[in-house]
């Protein structure tokens, strides 16, 4: 059994130009312990789909469909005050902004110590007992001074690793990290990324990293899925993906990634490559590939046709018509 | 922040001073000569002359603004014109039913205007926010004095529940006491539940869009906790300082009430020392009033060092 199972979420919008759907028939699943990406662009509905797992989307406007299993439980049967008990406890999640995202009037360790005593049932010493700890786990230092800090006194690696800290301190299965190092300075990023890496080891938790950043999923993650304009375009182990993208977008990506060196070695005039167009207005209905108006090999077929997503290599999928087989493609 | 303290309450005292010399002109820049209200319609120009001389109205301006000035920092607000009791005396008698009325009204009003912009915040757009909301713009435009005649009449007259008007001291027990401010206090309250809801409303709406509230729901907290622990802490910067502005209305709304339901307070002794030009009495109360309004703000200010640890001083 998987721990969280995904299968055809459907995350509507009800806008005023119509039903926005942000997030249409996505499928994935995570394992106990393990590390799976989601990347793409803002507005692809990365964060709308962590958000729907935890059922923290306001709804109305939104509307969500499909199968959402944690151990088998199907959530969308569990009651407000169920989901309550999940949240923070099993399933906990991390977010983009640690400059906001932690309440300006409370201390750390008041913050932390509600979601243990909302999980555990420790009384207030317990808790803050145990907000230590993970502060410790975490790597902030003198975590006994820090405990009684407010959150505008720490720096942001400081906030985010509270914020960690938090997520931690039930021990959850599932920890969601939406965008976890967006927000912070390059040589901070490394640092919490190390960190999640290290804790994921010591805790076996599973993590769904959700991002825009290659370079953070080549770093951390064990799987990745490609998701464009509400959909999965690609999925495949990192090592895969990385040597051999299939799906025209995740090339794209790819390719939309600067290289150290790359201007300096030769090519001086090579302006970094982009994917043209912009992400499709999700109010319209189409037809065919969501990518074929951007797609440089986009074909007739593609217009009418939905490639739906098929697997090209074992473990490897991808919804392209013209994805290569088996074979790996040689990228030259 | 003991420093700022002891810097906020200097600063209040230019602002007492300066209404105390405002206070003070009245007597010069508005018209009707109290000597000549007091001899009555038959006085001859003699009589008039003796009592203004008597009441020490022939002296100068600056000489009678220190020596008022003196008394009132004693406590002395000199001797009423028109009773020759000092005004300190009268004052004392007619103090408990308005503090009384203000406090009632306060407390009646935070505790239904909190919860009910908390309420409409979160369930914003729906019945109930317009209802609500509704509720609040009625309170802005119905005239104290109309909602207080209506309510009069119905939980007065037409159900009995309450006494119609009078006061009933402290001293004959809490709860007769309570009966009596009961509906003046509700009647007062009306638009201040108003303001403060909408403030309530307003803030809240914003705060519950932060990023805070995301993470506080999603470490499994109740809605309630929510509401009221995350997000209303810090809405309150705003409310308070509403609820502090609010108080003038408070004030001038109290010498209507007063009048309405017949309650011997302060509001009721300034419109009869108005009507009689007794200046000792409207001085020492508007004095008194401005004072209230100065401590309650500077309270404010100092509450919001306790409500947001941000804001240091």
């Amino acid at each position: 059994m998987k721990l969280l199972e995904v299968r055809d979420l459907q995350v509507h919008f009800e806008t005023d130009k119509g039903v926005n759907r942000a997030v249409d028939g996505l499928s994935f699943s995570i394992d106990t312990g393990e590390a799976l990406a989601i990347v793409g662009e803002s507005g692809c509905g990365k964060s709308v789909t962590s958000m729907s797992v935890l059922r923290l989307l306001p709804t109305p406007p939104g509307k969500i469909a499909g199968d959402i299993r944690f151990r088998g439980e199907d959530l969308s049967t569990k009651s407000e005050r169920e989901m309550r008990r999940l949240r923070g406890g099993e399933i906990s999640m991390i977010f983009q902004e640690p400059m906001s995202s932690l309440n300006p009037v409370y201390t750390i360790g008041r913050q932390i110590s509600e979601a243990v005593r909302l999980h555990t049932g420790a009384n207030t010493r317990a808790a803050r007992k145990r907000a230590i700890e993970v502060l410790i786990l975490v790597g902030i230092p003198s975590p006994e001074k820090r405990v009684d800090e407010y959150p505008h006194r720490l720096s942001g690696g400081m906030r985010q690793r509270a914020m960690i800290a938090m997520a931690l301190a039930c021990n959850p299965a599932l920890l969601i990290a939406d965008e976890p190092t967006t927000a912070l300075d390059v040589t901070i990023q490394a640092q919490i990324l190390d960190l999640l890496r290290d804790l994921r080891k010591r805790t076996n938790t599973a993590i769904l990293l959700i991002t825009h950043d290659l370079g953070v999923v080549a770093e951390f993650a064990e799987r990745v899925m490609v998701m464009y304009a509400g959909r999965k375009v690609e999925e495949a182990n990192v090592a895969d993906l990385f040597a051999h993208p299939r799906h025209p977008y995740t090339q794209g990506l790819m390719d939309a990634v600067p290289k150290l060196g790359q201007v300096r070695s030769g090519k001086m005039s090579k302006a970094l490559a982009e994917i043209p167009g912009r992400v499709p207005d999700l109010t319209q209905a189409f037809e065919g590939c969501v990518f074929a108006p951007r797609c440089p090999r986009a074909e007739d077929v593609c217009t009418h046709l939905d490639p739906g997503l098929e697997e090209k290599a074992d473990g490897h999928f991808a919804a392209c018509h013209f994805a290569p087989k088996e074979a790996a493609r040689d990228k030259a | 922040m003991g420093s700022y303290i002891f810097r906020r309450i200097l600063a209040t005292i230019p602002v007492v001073l300066f209404v105390m010399l405002f206070v003070f002109s009245l007597l010069y820049i508005t018209p009707g000569d109290p000597a000549a209200i007091l001899a009555g319609d038959q006085a001859t120009q003699a009589e008039i002359e003796a009592i203004r001389i008597d009441l020490g109205l022939d002296r100068s301006f600056p000489v009678r603004f220190v020596e008022w000035s003196s008394g009132v920092l004693r406590g002395d607000f000199g001797v009423s014109i028109f009773t020759r009791l000092p005004v300190s005396t009268m004052i004392q008698q007619r103090v408990e039913p308005t503090l009384s009325l203000m406090v009632v009204t306060m407390v009646i009003a935070i505790t239904i205007a909190v919860p009910l912009g908390v309420l409409a915040a979160w369930k914003h757009g729906s019945l109930i926010d317009r209802a609500i909301m509704l509720f609040a713009v009625l309170g802005f435009s119905v005239p104290v004095f109309v909602i207080g005649y209506v309510l009069a009449w119905t939980f007065a007259l037409q159900l009995g529940w309450l006494p119609v008007q009078g006061y009933t001291p402290f001293s004959e027990g809490p709860w007769p006491w309570l009966r009596s401010l009961l509906l003046p206090s509700f009647t007062l309250a009306t638009f201040y539940i108003a303001i403060i809801a909408r403030i309530t409303r307003a803030t809240m709406l914003e705060i519950l869009q932060q990023d805070y509230i995301r993470t506080a729901r999603g470490k499994g907290a109740s809605e309630q906790a929510v509401l009221f622990v995350h997000a209303l802490r810090n809405a309150s910067v705003p409310i308070v300082t509403v609820i502090g502005i609010g108080i003038t209305l408070v004030i001038s709304g109290a010498v209507v009430i007063e009048s309405v339901f017949a309650l011997p307070g302060l509001g009721r002794l300034i419109v009869d020392s108005i009507l009689r030009r007794d200046y000792p009495v409207i001085q020492a109360v508007i004095l008194i009033f401005s004072f209230v309004y100065v401590i309650i703000n500077l309270l404010i200010d100092l509450s919001y060092t306790v409500i947001d640890p941000r804001i240091r001083y």
